[in-house]
C-alpha cells in the first residue's frame, strides 16, 4: 500500500505563481484523472512533484508514504517509487535506449539486473508495446516520433514498476492504435492493484481505455471540482468554459 | 620559391627552417592569441635550454625498422617546413631523431608503440620523429606521452602511394607538463591517413596536426578527444591543405571541460587551393562545458579558392551540459553524477569507439571515467 499526498502545494515559475494550493491524494489501486484547459498548471504539478529545477515550491507538501518528497533530489524521488511520464520526453544524444534503461533499472532496484533477464524483460516489454527491437540501439528519444516517445515512456513505466505514476498527457499525439497499445501498458501496470496512477489528460478518449476512479478538474492552478468517472462525461459534453470563467 | 608554391592562402603565411625568420610571439598574433605564452616555459622565445629529459621507449612491430639518426639524415625534414616559431625551435634544437620505416607492401602484425616519458626538472626537450610508410604498406603507430617536463617536437608521417597509416597520439601528461607538438602528415597518391588524438593531461598542450597532399586520391581522417580540467590549457590547431585534386579530409574533434579556468582551444583551418578540384572535406568541433569557469574557443576556417569542390563544410558548437537531459535521466532514478557521466560518455564515446586498438580504446574510456569521477 502506498499513498501520494499532495497538500496545499504552491509552485511558482520564474516568480510567477502557477499552482495555488493543490490538494490531492492518490492511493495504490486508484486511478485519478486530472483534466483541465491549456495552461491551467497540470504539467507544472507533474514537474513539481518530480522535482524539476525550473519550478520553485513556495508552499505545501508532497508526501509519499508519509515522507516529504520535496526534501529529496529528483533521482531520490524516482528511487522512492515515483514515476513521471513526460508530456514532451527529452532527446538525449549519445545515450542508447538499452544503456539508459539498464542504468535506470539498476538505480531503481539498487542492483544491476542479470543481463539475460534484463534482455528478456526488455524484449517482452518492447514487444507488448509494439516497439521495434532496433530502438534499443538508438539514442534515447532522438528522432523518435511523438507516438514512439510516448510508448517508450510506458516501456520505462513497466520496467521500473514505481509505486505511483504521474502520466502527463501520455495520450496526446497518439493515433487510435497507439492509444490502445499505450493504454494496455498502463492497465498492465495497474493490474497488480498495488500501484497508483495520476493521469493528466485533455480528452476523455483515453479514459475509455484506462478507467479512472476519480476525476479532478484543474483550472487556474488548483483543483476546482472532483467527482467520479461521470464528471469526465460532463466535461466532454460541456467543455471547460464554466471553470475557466470561474477561476479567472 | 617558385610561383606555384607561393602561399596564396592567408591561413599559413610563413614557412621556414630558420628560427630567425620567426619573431618571438607577443600573444597579439592570430596564431598565438589564445595561448598563454607565460606558461610555455620559454619554448617560444628561445629561453628554454635543451637540457631536460624525455625517454623514448619503442615497442615495435617485428616488420618495422627503428633507427636513431642524426640531424643530417636525408629522411629527416622531407615532408614539412616549420610554420611557427616553436616548430622551428624544435627543428633547430633536436639532436637525434627517431625514424620508423615500414617497407614497401609490408603489413604490420601489430601496432608500434612509442612511449615518451618526460622527467621533471630544469630545461626543455626538443624531439623529432619520422614515420615513413612506403608504398602499399600498412601500419599503426601509437604515441603515448606521459610524465612531466617541457617538450616541443615535430613528427613527420610520410605516407607513400596507396599506403595506410593509423596513428593514435595520447597526451596523458602529468599536471605540470608543457607540450607543443606539430604533426605533419604528407599523403602521396591514394594514401590513407587516420589520426586519433587524445589529450587529457598537461598544464599546457598545444598540438598542431597538419595534412598535406603530394598527389590525388589522398584520404585523411582526423579525430580528437580532449578532457580539460581546472587550470588546464589544451589547444588543438588543425590545418588541412588541399593542394591536389580529388583528395578527402574529415576532422572531428570533441572535448569536455570542467573546473575553473579550464580552457580548450580548437582551430580548424582547411584550405582548398585552386588546383584542388574535387576536394571533399568536412570539419567539426564540439565542446561540452560541464561547469562554470570553463571556456572553449572554437574557430573553424574554411578557405575555398576553387569553384569545383565535391563537398566542403564545417561546424562548431560549444554548449553546456543540458539540464533537461540530466533531469530526464534523474527522473528515472539515475543519480546526478551517473547521469552526467552517461551524457558525457555518450558525447565523447561515439568518437572513442572509432579507436580500433582495443587496449588503447579501453584505456581512453578508463581515463574518461577517471576524469568524470574527479
Ligand atoms: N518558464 C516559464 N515562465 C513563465 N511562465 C511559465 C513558464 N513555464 C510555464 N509557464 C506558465 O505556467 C502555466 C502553466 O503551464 P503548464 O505547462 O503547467 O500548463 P498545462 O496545464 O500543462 O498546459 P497544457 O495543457 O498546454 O499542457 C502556463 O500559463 C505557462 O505559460
Ligand atoms: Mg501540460
Amino acid at each position: 500500500m502506498s499513498t501520494l499526498e499532495i497538500r496545499d502545494l504552491q509552485v511558482a515559475v520564474e516568480d510567477k505563481e502557477i499552482l495555488r494550493g493543490v490538494n490531492l491524494t492518490v492511493k495504490s489501486g486508484e486511478t485519478h484523472a486530472i483534466m483541465g484547459p491549456n495552461g491551467s498548471g497540470k504539467s507544472t504539478l507533474a514537474y513539481a512533484i518530480a522535482g524539476h529545477p525550473k519550478y520553485t515550491i513556495t508552499g505545501g507538501q508532497v508526501l509519499l508514504d508519509g515522507a516529504d518528497l520535496l526534501d529529496l533530489s529528483v533521482d531520490e524521488r524516482a528511487r522512492a517509487g515515483l514515476f513521471l511520464a513526460m508530456q514532451y520526453p527529452v532527446e538525449v544524444p549519445g545515450v542508447s535506449v538499452s544503456n539508459f534503461l539498464r542504468s535506470a533499472v539498476t538505480a531503481v532496484r539498487g542492483e544491476a539486473p542479470k543481463l539475460r533477464e534484463f534482455a528478456k524483460d526488455l524484449k517482452n516489454g518492447m514487444d507488448a508495446l509494439s516497439i521495434d527491437a532496433a530502438f534499443a540501439q538508438r539514442n534515447l528519444n532522438e528522432g523518435f516520433s511523438g507516438g514512439e516517445k510516448k510508448r517508450h515512456e510506458i516501456l520505462q513505466l513497466e520496467l521500473l514498476k514505481p509505486k505511483i505514476a504521474v502520466l502527463d498527457e501520455t495520450d496526446s499525439g497518439l493515433d487510435v492504435d497507439a492509444l490502445r497499445v499505450v493504454s494496455e501498458g498502463i492497465n498492465r501496470f495497474r493490474a497488480s492493484g498495488e500501484t497508483g496512477v495520476l493521469l493528466i489528460t485533455h480528452y476523455t478518449r483515453i479514459l475509455r481505455y484506462v478507467k479512472p476512479d476519480f476525476v479532478h478538474v484543474f483550472a487556474g492552478g488548483r483543483v476546482v471540482e472532483q467527482g467520479g468517472p461521470e464528471l469526465a462525461e460532463k466535461l466532454e459534453a460541456e467543455g471547460y468554459e464554466q471553470y475557466t470563467k470561474a477561476s479567472a | 620559391m617558385g610561383l606555384n608554391e607561393k602561399p596564396l592562402s592567408t591561413l599559413h603565411e610563413k614557412a621556414s627552417y630558420e628560427l630567425a625568420d620567426f619573431e618571438v610571439p607577443t600573444g597579439r598574433e592570430e596564431a598565438w592569441r589564445f595561448t598563454p605564452l607565460s606558461r610555455l616555459k620559454g619554448l617560444h622565445n628561445g629561453k628554454a635550454e635543451p637540457v631536460g629529459g624525455v625517454r623514448v621507449d619503442i615497442d615495435a612491430a617485428p616488420e618495422v625498422t627503428v633507427e636513431t639518426v642524426g640531424r643530417d639524415d636525408p629522411r629527416v625534414g622531407t615532408s614539412f617546413v616549420p610554420t611557427d616559431r616553436v616548430s622551428a625551435q624544435a627543428w633547430n634544437s633536436f639532436e637525434k631523431a627517431t625514424v620508423i620505416t615500414v617497407g614497401r607492401e609490408t603489413v604490420t602484425s601489430r601496432p608500434t608503440v612509442l612511449t615518451l616519458t618526460g622527467s621533471a626538472g630544469e630545461g626543455a626537450v626538443y624531439g623529432h620523429i619520422v614515420v615513413k610508410v612506403e608504398p602499399l604498406a600498412e601500419a599503426t603507430v601509437v604515441l603515448d606521452h606521459k610524465g612531466s617536463g617541457v617538450y616541443a617536437d615535430n613528427i613527420e608521417f610520410v605516407v607513400g602511394d596507396g599506403a595506410n597509416l593509423k596513428v593514435v597520439s595520447l597526451q596523458d601528461w602529468d599536471d605540470d607538463a608543457v607540450h607543443v607538438s606539430h604533426h605533419h602528415a604528407q599523403l602521396a597518391k591514394d594514401a590513407t591517413f587516420r589520426s586519433f588524438v587524445v589529450t587529457l593531461g598537461g598544464d599546457l598542450v598545444r598540438l598542431s596536426p597538419s595534412v598535406t597532399y603530394t598527389a590525388p586520391g589522398g584520404d585523411a581522417d582526423m579525430s580528437g578527444v580532449y578532457f580539460v580540467d581546472a587550470g588546464q590549457h589544451l589547444e588543438h590547431r588543425l590545418l588541412v591543405d588541399h593542394s591536389q585534386p580529388h583528395c578527402k579530409s574529415n576532422v572531428d574533434y570533441r572535448g569536455a571541460l570542467q573546473g575553473q579556468d579550464a580552457h580548450a582551444v580548437w582551430i580548424g583551418d582547411v584550405i582548398i587551393r585552386v588546383e584542388a578540384e574535387g576536394t571533399d572535406t568536412y570539419e567539426l568541433n564540439r565542446n561540452l562545458i560541464l561547469t562554470d569557469g570553463a571556456r572553449a574557443d572554437s574557430v573553424p576556417n574554411l578557405e575555398i579558392l576553387t569553384g569545383e569542390v565535391a563537398g566542403a563544410g564545417h561546424a562548431s558548437a560549444s554548449g553546456r551540459l543540458d539540464d533537461e537531459h540530466i533531469f530526464y535521466l534523474q527522473a528515472r532514478g539515475i543519480p546526478h553524477d551517473e547521469a552526467r557521466r552517461l551524457v558525457v560518455r555518450g558525447f565523447l564515446g561515439q568518437l572513442i569507439e572509432k579507436i580500433q586498438i582495443e587496449e588503447v580504446r579501453e584505456r581512453v574510456l578508463g581515463a574518461l571515467e577517471a576524469e568524470l569521477s574527479r
